[in-house]
């Protein structure tokens, strides 16, 4: 029998995870994104480049947008960490995703989950964006479908009040 | 032929979102990064350093002896080649000999997780003589070099000379004729997701389970049982959610048949998942190409002869490279009448990652030329732009001189649509300083009317299955790599039954369960799968009308269906809903099975010549767009403030997916017009990562305004052509007009990025001293 393979230093992170708090054991070097989708299984998040180039992996600290591939999982103890798979409530599609969907912000969808986080960081701080505002907040978030145009369609969809 | 369904319902409908959208926006949809590889490999390769060199010691034992390694694979494991045209393969997935470009594959580790990988490629030991590398055509086509590929003198992989008409006489009897020369960068699709498969062996069986991010499921499917010398029967590829395509994945990609080969070697799972920079290197993308285009004028703009010769520089290995550089030429044509093109083509070999195809195959980079030229000739006229395109339009139904058939020609409607929009006749000349609008025009195949392996069987076979549920499940090889195609499928199924479209289930593009496809490549989809689509719905129609007559006691003939209800015509009002159909559907019948296919007729197959049959298509998209700029000339800066498209996609099936695909084309064609340029430092990608690649991000995305055309192809599906291509090819050379009308400048080189920008506006400041001077001696 070989000896097991040499551990990384791990700690008992303690988050609040789209709204239920769980405990885990993680390297202090483990990425969010890594732990989100390895441990936690919730590959909603994606990884589209080699680190903090496409934000596709944009999930909410704290209601604020990061891109999880450059942040460590360590660094959110404590914290409230929303992805993609946490906005829905019992089934219900958020506003954001609703729109997202009817207005085909989303071609491949790849991006979506990411874009979604962004814009969803963005309407809670200010509900009515402006043209101007929209492109601001996802100007670190790549598409390569749609050209952009249904995206900032979609994030006015969603902010139009519910009728 | 088929004809449009009640066409009061299908006019004007606003369309309807992605069938699998939910998923998309829930972040359920699981692409193949997502699926589920906790038991599997991990699969690594080891590239080469060096662009050219023959290999002399590759020693892998140590890797192989490292502690969690299972498999360790180099060229040995693999004597085939593979590739695209079959007279074309002459690529290993691992090399074998000779290398012939930084980054190309040398071995293949599989081992317990990432890390352990990681050191086993750090193990390999790898010895080479170095060749003479080339990373320019010129360089590689010099009498001297070195050849790349041995049976390929001048480092040529393939080059075209077509004459159509009477070019010397066209030159001849024109009352302007200009030559100018185009440079357009390379770029790549950068489509979001990174390249993965998850690749399965199970040893009992002796089958193979590919999971990947294939458009083309069947191309890969047939090169693996190539490569791994496998019964065809024992493979499946199963295409998950793919994070867009664009060309990307036409082909079968080294890396694909490498996790394969992992696979069995090591009797498992193997996960292969590449970074940014290695999905870069993988490229297959647009080549940098070198255009010399002449043109011959009348001084009404009637465009009378052509000449163009195209050089495109395609990387170390053949991929789809004689297609490129024959799309390049064919597609001169179509788009206008021209009574006279010669074209020459040379498809260069050389030390960099192969190209391939890419939205807008071969044709977008010499269009940009004509469209350029031609403007800059209609301003020497003192014509108009539009004035000019509308000297020289097609009448439909026509043949090209090369033999392409132009069924219908929505291009008089779309120049119309954008002149109008853009309110271009009361803006052009008037526009402030540093302001400028440019239009140009486009067109694109509805599919290559004649297939890469031409074995006799249809283009296109959909299969659909109705069972006790009431439930249509429509099964289709093609891809939907986000462009909407299942959706598209669901919705000829639906329209053509009357059904709802929630009743429409669409199981896609896997090689155990459906029927092969072609795949998603040269805009096929739409107009092949969807008539395949139609004419299975119209096979299972006829089954439900039959057995609605037998329970209303009437003749076929005289059944009804609408909304879900059979009725018999004549006033009668007795009717049955469509679950009571089905149930007498079944009796005795069990569950129904239909197939619907599409064949493209020889006669639409392009011309007799060698090379003829690229470019051919049963239709032709067609696009006119106007751009409008401003030019920061202190700083080289140009912002593109608005875009003005029109689109003729025949029949728009779902318009929501047609503007979303000529958005994201026309804005594809921006990031070229640009930003983008892949860049090379002695072989070794410098651009290789989402930052240093530059597409335009949010920021810097204008407003683009669509209109959509319908022509009513007579043989499209309810008369549709494609939508996701055609429109690319317009941007750049429109954006290049705009910038000529805001400053004068006339620029020939892509991207227009700022630094060039700021050289031609030097180069003019320098070259209007010197007239100064001169005029000032004389």
């Amino acid at each position: 029998m070989h000896a097991p393979p040499p551990q990384p230093k791990k700690r008992l992170l303690r988050l609040r995870l789209n709204g239920r708090w769980r405990e885990d054991a993680v390297a202090e070097k483990e990425l969010l994104v890594d732990y989100l989708r390895e441990v936690a299984h919730l590959t909603g998040v994606k990884t589209g480049c080699d680190g903090g180039e496409c934000g596709a992996c944009t999930v909410l600290v704290d209601g604020e947008a990061v891109p999880s591939c450059i942040t460590l999982a360590v660094r959110c103890e404590g914290r409230h960490v929303e992805t993609i798979e946490g906005l829905a409530t019992q089934g219900r599609l958020n506003r954001l995703q609703r729109a997202f969907h009817e207005k085909l912000g989303t071609q491949c969808g790849f991006c979506t989950p990411g874009m979604i986080m962004a814009a969803e960081a963005l309407l809670r701080r200010n509900p009515k964006p402006s043209d101007a505002e929209i492109r601001s907040a996802l100007s670190g978030n790549l598409c390569r479908c749609t050209g952009y145009v249904k995206i900032i369609e979609s994030v006015h969809a969603a902010a139009e009040p519910a009728s | 032929m088929t004809t449009a369904p009640d066409s009061a319902r299908l006019a004007r409908r606003p369309g309807v979102p992605l069938i699998d959208g939910i998923d998309k926006v829930t972040g359920k949809a699981r692409y193949t990064a997502d699926l589920d590889h906790s038991d599997a490999l991990v699969g690594r390769i080891f590239r080469s350093p060096y662009s050219h060199a023959d290999i002399v010691r590759l020693d892998v034992s140590k890797a192989r002896a490292l502690d969690g390694v299972i498999a360790v694979l180099t060229g040995d494991d693999c004597p085939h080649t593979y590739g695209v045209l079959p007279i074309a393969m002459n690529e290993y997935p691992l090399a074998r000999g000779r290398v012939r470009y930084r980054g190309e594959p040398v071995a293949a580790v599989a081992a317990i997780d990432a890390e352990t990988a990681e050191r086993a490629l750090a193990l390999i030991d790898f010895e080479v003589k170095e060749l003479p590398a080339y990373y320019t055509s010129e360089a590689a086509r010099a009498p001297d070099a070195v050849l790349l590929h041995d049976n390929k003198p001048g480092n040529l992989e393939r080059d075209v000379h077509h004459e159509f008409g009477d070019v010397r006489q066209g030159f001849a009897d024109a009352d302007l004729v200009r030559e100018e020369r185009f440079d357009c960068a390379e770029i790549n699709h950068a489509q979001i997701e990174p390249h993965a498969s998850l690749a399965e062996y199970d040893p009992a069986t002796g089958r193979l389970t590919m999971q990947t991010v294939s458009q083309v499921g069947y191309y890969l499917h047939l090169m693996i049982a190539q490569c791994l010398e496998m019964d065809s029967s024992r493979i499946r590829v199963i295409k998950p959610f793919i994070g867009g395509g664009f060309g990307a994945r036409v082909e079968a990609l080294n890396f694909e048949i490498i996790a394969a080969l992992l696979a069995r070697a090591s009797a498992g799972k193997v996960m292969m998942q590449l970074t940014r920079e290695e999905t870069f290197i993988t490229h297959r993308a647009r080549p940098q190409t070198d255009i010399r285009l002449k043109l011959g004028m009348r001084k009404d703009g009637r465009m009378i002869a052509c000449e163009c010769e195209v050089v495109q520089r395609g990387g170390a290995y053949a991929g789809y490279g004689i297609i490129t550089i024959l799309y390049a030429g064919a597609l001169l044509q179509g788009l206008y009448d021209l009574p006279a093109v010669k074209y020459d083509g040379y498809r260069v070999y050389a030390n960099l990652p192969p190209c391939g195809a890419m939205r807008g195959h071969g044709s977008v980079d010499t269009r940009h030329a004509f469209e350029c030229l031609v403007d800059r000739m209609a301003r020497e006229l003192g014509l108009d732009p539009f004035a000019v395109r509308r000297a020289n339009l097609l009448q439909a139904p026509t043949r090209t001189l090369n033999d392409l058939t132009v069924n219908s020609y929505g291009l008089p409607e779309c120049l119309d649509k954008v002149e109008r929009a853009s309110g271009w006749n009361d803006r052009i000349g008037r526009m402030p300083p540093g302001k400028g609008l440019g239009m140009a025009c486009s067109h694109y195949v509805s599919g290559a009317a004649k297939p890469i392996h031409r074995t006799g069987e249809p283009h296109a076979v959909v299969n659909l299955k109705l069972d006790f549920d009431g439930g249509v499940t429509a099964l289709t090889g093609a891809a939907d790599i986000g462009q909407g195609s299942s959706t598209m499928v669901a919705i000829a199924v639906a329209e053509t039954l009357d059904i709802s479209l929630d009743r429409i289930r669409v199981v896609a593009a896997d090689t155990a369960v459906t029927p092969k496809d072609n795949g998603a490549y040269s805009s096929r989809i739409t107009f092949m799968v969807g008539n395949a689509a139609i004419d299975a719905a119209k096979k299972l129609k006829a089954i439900l009308v039959a057995a609605a007559a037998r329970k209303l006691e009437a003749r076929p003939e005289d059944i009804e269906c609408v909304a879900e209800t059979f009725r018999v015509g004549s006033g009668d009002q007795s009717t049955l809903p469509f679950a009571d159909v089905v149930a007498a559907a079944l009796v005795d019948e069990g569950a129904i099975t239909v197939k619907g296919t599409f064949t493209t007729p020889p006669d639409a197959q392009g011309g007799k010549h060698r090379g003829g049959a690229v470019g051919s298509t049963m239709g032709f998209s067609y696009a006119a767009q106007v751009v409008e700029v401003s030019v920061d000339d202190a700083a080289g800066l140009i912002t593109v403030d608005k875009v003005w498209v029109a689109l003729d996609c025949g029949h728009a099936i779902n318009p929501l997916a047609v503007e979303g695909q000529i958005e994201g084309s026309v804005w594809m064609g921006m990031g070229q017009a640009m930003c983008e340029e892949t860049r090379y430092l002695d072989g070794l990608p410098a651009h290789a990562s989402l930052l240093e690649y530059r597409m335009p991000t949010i920021a810097e995305s204008p407003p683009i305004e669509v209109q959509i055309v319908e022509s009513h192809d007579p043989y499209g599906p309810f008369g549709a052509k494609e939508a996701s291509e055609g429109a690319l090819a317009g941007f750049p050379p429109a954006l290049v007009n705009a910038i000529a009308n805001a400053i004068g400048l006339d620029l020939n080189e892509l991207p227009v990025t700022p630094d060039r920008v700021m050289e031609a506006l030097i180069q003019r400041r320098r070259q209007a001293r010197l007239a100064k001077t001169v005029k000032a001696a004389s």
